[in-house]
């Protein structure tokens, strides 16, 4: 029985301990027991009762099952490859597993693989088998103990409400492993990086070539991996969309806000919210093949010589992107202003500008730039437009006109494609993945906390 | 005597003015340099928001401009004799035979029943690039579904090949001098014979919606990354949807106000703007090289995806739960219901349509996503439409990245085109949500 097949029975098995145990209740009930809660409760509890157990040993059973698997084929082995060191052992254990599910293996006339093999398909149908039996058993003992718990003393509601409760809980703390995943998957590849890589290097370096040769006496074989250049480009290229995107959001912002007529801004805010949901790759895809050679035109019109994948095409199209990010953020920041306050102002005869200027954007002033960092935050994460719109080679310049590379560019063509996973070149996206992360995470807080404070000012 | 006074008050306005003038005349004189501003700041606010939204004209014009002739497709019409010899058919061949069978041959030689007067190896090449590569495919289709053609002759029309059809499209200047043109001289003059024998017609482009990828622009499609972008999109629903309703329910309705909740809040919030790439790290370490989950499946993408997803999905339902008054929890809870039936029964509900919105919009998100997805090598070659959670797979934002990155000009409508789905599903999904907010938003 396979997986899902299993997941089937066990499913259907849950539905009648549900069946069962309410009927069983609305007989008891009937019979004028007094039960503690409704039914359905009872019926609940058996269904808990039945998936509890059969749920626990299939996910402890899938969890141990390949290792097991694997030690006791390798002591099926002769000892000549058992004490193989440890990655050619793996790829025996392999050629073995694509020879037992009918794969195609470069030594399958290998007597001794045969035989492994035999053996694995073996013990792995024997292991499928009995995990079969013991989850079906497990669920079904689970039903008659929770059958057998209906009378009027168990207080099935209560229960009930117990394990929904814990389920809440357990839900709620997904969001805390998530970041534990993120900080450990991330932390721990760098750390083997920088056991290569010193750290000083990476940081302070002004050469990046990650590419590393296969052999050690190619020439250039060794990659240098110093980021300056790869953060120069990041910070280049946000610091492009940033000056497009700060006035134009801001003051489409301060427009909405307040000089629009109801009917503009119902109309102009969903338009906005639009631009903010377009997918990244659409804007690359715009940047790349109508932005980019008009700047290129342009340029090369009044004479200046413009890399085709230019920094400024791709902050552009970055800058625009991030318009309505800004524009939203300080949309709610300046519409949270007390009204009291601009009648003040107006009152004593300024204009409405003067107003704006002199009063709402002072009082609004934390709030705009907590939601400046985040947008901040999202130019250096953003990866879509920069891998298609910028280049690939770290320059260490600060002419937009040249091709520059950023962080996610590189931790997107270092990954992609079929690497070795313990080279450097592939350890090394994972630093700059980190300081993508810490950065990020740095920005988000700040801004996070400023806007949070703002907000508690005027509530 | 009334003269009098209206002289007497107009001598006494004189020095009145001087009275207040230091302050008065001074504001007097600033007001129109005040109000200049006033209109120019106004002015920037409007070219501000216009210029926004002719970024966002400029964008749709520009890709549905490029995109609209991916929707359709020129075919040719051919006289093809299916005899066994030019197909390498033996006496009664089987289903495999047919699958294997010479279809191009047969293409190749009605062509040339069409120029007989082409005789060169080199012009040969060239009217053999007339009819697409995919064509083989439509012929041995035709045949396999109908065995007894073979030995007939009968009139297809086929996908005509990339550059002929970007010539009929006008795509390719005439003006250019032969040598630097893909298309030459000769491929011309037969392809207007051909036209004016009403041979060539367009017609609505299938092929785009009933096939995968391929190499070959006028037989790409995007079924398979549609199916792929689908199951994913299932997975990430399955699974981010009860676990952020779940999480949103605890955290407004029973958490204490403690150091750990604080811990939970701040992690969301954080997880939210945390960039989407970092989320393909995680998924790439964690997933795939400890879990030993195979790559590029559909499964992955969605487990990633949903990680992505769920602060966006929990924010929105955690403002929906706190939406509902407390009046309704009161009045449960003074009828005896106990806390978690006050929750399901009555605030849930209640709240629903704004956590569906949030789900949708959470989901559009999803949809669009390109960068984790390429972190876990949903960025290979797949011609083959995914069937299961684990079968190898991509979606459409990376087909999109992927074409967008081929030379050839097909390849350039034919992304265009994809956006323009895809835009089209997303205008969709979030116009669902916000009818869905207009139609159960209640002032309470």
């Amino acid at each position: 029985m396979n997986t899902s097949m299993l997941f089937l029975v066990v499913a259907i098995l849950i539905a009648i301990a549900y069946v069962v145990g309410r009927s069983r209740a609305a007989t008891l009930r009937k019979n004028e027991t007094p039960m503690h809660s409704l039914p359905r409760y009872y019926g609940y509890l058996t269904a808990i009762c039945t998936a509890l157990p059969a749920f626990a040993i299939l996910i402890i059973w899938s969890i141990a099952e390949p290792a097991i698997l694997k030690s006791s084929t390798i002591s099926s082995l002769p000892s000549g490859i058992q004490s193989l060191p440890e990655g050619e052992l793996d790829l025996v254990l392999n050629d073995i597993k694509n020879l037992a599910t009918g794969g195609i293996s470069q030594s399958a006339d290998d007597s001794i693989r045969q035989a492994a093999a035999t053996h694995y398909g073996e013990t792995q149908g024997l292991s499928r088998l009995l995990k079969s039996i013991i989850v079906i058993l497990a669920g079904l003992a689970g039903l008659l103990y929770g059958f057998k718990k209906i009378h009027s003393n168990t207080r099935a509601r209560v229960g009930v409400e117990r394990a929904i409760m814990i389920a809440l809980i357990a839900c709620s703390c997904i969001a805390i492993f998530t970041t534990l995943g993120i900080v450990l998957s991330v932390l721990f590849e760098s750390l083997r990086f920088f056991n290569k890589v010193p750290f000083t290097e990476f940081a302070f370096g002004l050469h990046w070539s990650p590419q590393t040769s296969i052999r050690a006496d190619q020439v250039g074989s060794s990659g240098s991996f110093g980021a300056v250049p790869i953060f120069a480009g990041t910070l280049l290229i946000s610091a492009i969309a940033m000056l497009v995107a700060v006035p134009f959001g801001l003051m489409s912002a301060i427009y909405l806000a307040e000089y629009a007529s109801s009917t503009v801004r119902a109309w102009a805010k969903p338009l906005l919210e639009i631009l903010a949901g377009i997918p990244t790759v659409v804007y690359g895809f715009f940047a790349a093949l109508t932005v980019a050679p008009l700047i290129r035109n342009v340029g090369e019109s009044i004479g200046l010589d413009v890399a085709s994948e230019s920094a400024l095409a791709a902050g552009l199209v970055m800058g625009i992107m991030i318009i309505p990010f800004v524009s939203s953020l300080s949309d709610d920041v300046i519409t949270a202003v007390p009204q009291a306050m601009r009648d003040g102002s107006l009152g004593l005869g300024a204009t409405k500008s003067e107003t704006i200027k002199k009063v709402v954007i002072p009082a609004a002033l934390p709030g705009i730039v907590g939601g400046i960092l985040l947008a901040v935050s999202r130019a250096i994460g953003e990866t879509m437009i920069v891998v298609m719109a910028a280049g690939l080679a770290a320059n260490l310049t600060i002419n937009p006109l040249e091709a520059v590379t950023t962080v996610t560019v590189q931790i997107v063509t270092l990954l992609t494609g079929d690497q070795a996973f313990d080279s450097p070149k592939t350890l090394a996206a994972f630093a700059l993945g980190l300081m993508l992360f810490v950065t990020t995470l740095i920005l988000n807080v700040i801004a996070l906390h400023t806007v949070r404070k703002y907000r508690e000012q005027y509530d | 005597m009334n003269n009098d006074s209206l002289e007497s008050t107009s001598e006494a306005i004189p020095p009145e003015t001087t009275m207040v003038s230091d302050t008065t005349e001074k504001v007097r004189k600033s007001l129109g340099r005040r109000y200049a501003r006033e209109k120019r700041f106004k002015l920037f606010g409007v070219i501000a928001i216009t210029a926004s939204l002719s970024f966002l004209a400029v964008l749709i014009i520009s890709i549905t401009i490029r995109g609209l002739p991916a929707f359709k497709q020129t075919f040719l019409n051919l006289d093809v004799t299916l005899d066994a010899d030019t197909l390498d058919l033996g006496e009664n061949p089987d289903q495999d035979a047919l699958r294997k069978a010479n279809y191009n041959g047969a293409i190749k030689n009605s062509l040339l029943e069409l120029f007989p007067d082409v005789k060169k190896r080199k012009e040969k090449k060239a009217l053999y690039k007339f009819v697409s590569n995919g064509g083989q495919y439509d012929l041995q289709a035709k045949v396999m579904a109908d065995p007894t053609l073979i030995g007939q002759t009968i009139n297809v029309w086929l996908p005509v090949g990339d550059d002929a059809s970007g010539y009929l499209r006008g795509h390719i200047d005439t003006s250019v001098p032969e040598k630097k043109r893909r298309f030459k001289n000769n491929q011309i003059t037969w392809i207007e014979e051909l036209r004016a024998d009403n041979k060539v017609q367009t017609k609505f482009n299938r092929t785009f919606f009933s096939r995968g990828d391929s190499r070959e622009p006028e037989m790409a499609g995007i079924k398979g990354s549609l199916f792929g972008s689908i199951l994913t999109l299932m997975v990430t629903l399955v699974l981010s949807f009860p676990i952020a309703v779940a999480t949103a329910i605890y955290l407004e309705e029973f958490a204490p106000k403690n150091r750990w909740t604080d811990i939970i809040e701040v992690n969301i919030n954080n997880l939210a703007a945390v960039p989407s790439i970092v989320f393909g790290l995680l998924g790439l370490a964690i997933f795939i090289n400890f879990f030993n989950l195979p790559r590029s499946a559909p499964i992955v993408g969605g487990l990633v995806l949903s990680l992505m997803t769920l602060p966006t999905i929990i924010i929105s339902a955690r403002a929906a739960l706190k939406s509902v008054p407390p009046s309704i929890r009161d009045a449960a809870l003074g009828l005896g219901a106990s806390n978690l039936q006050v929750v399901f029964h009555h605030v849930l509900p209640l709240a629903m349509p704004g956590i569906l919105t949030g789900t949708i919009i959470g989901m559009a998100q999803a949809l669009g996503e390109t960068a984790p997805l390429l972190m876990i090598g949903m960025v290979a070659f797949i011609v083959d439409v995914p069937n299961a959670l684990t079968d190898p797979a991509t979606v459409l934002p990376v087909q999109i990245f992927q074409w967008a990155d081929l030379p050839e000009k097909g390849f350039v409508e034919k992304t265009s085109a994809a956006i323009m789905v895809l835009l089209g599903v997303l205008i969709a999904m979030n116009a669902i949500a916000v009818l869905l907010r207009r139609k159960f938003e209640r002032k309470w």
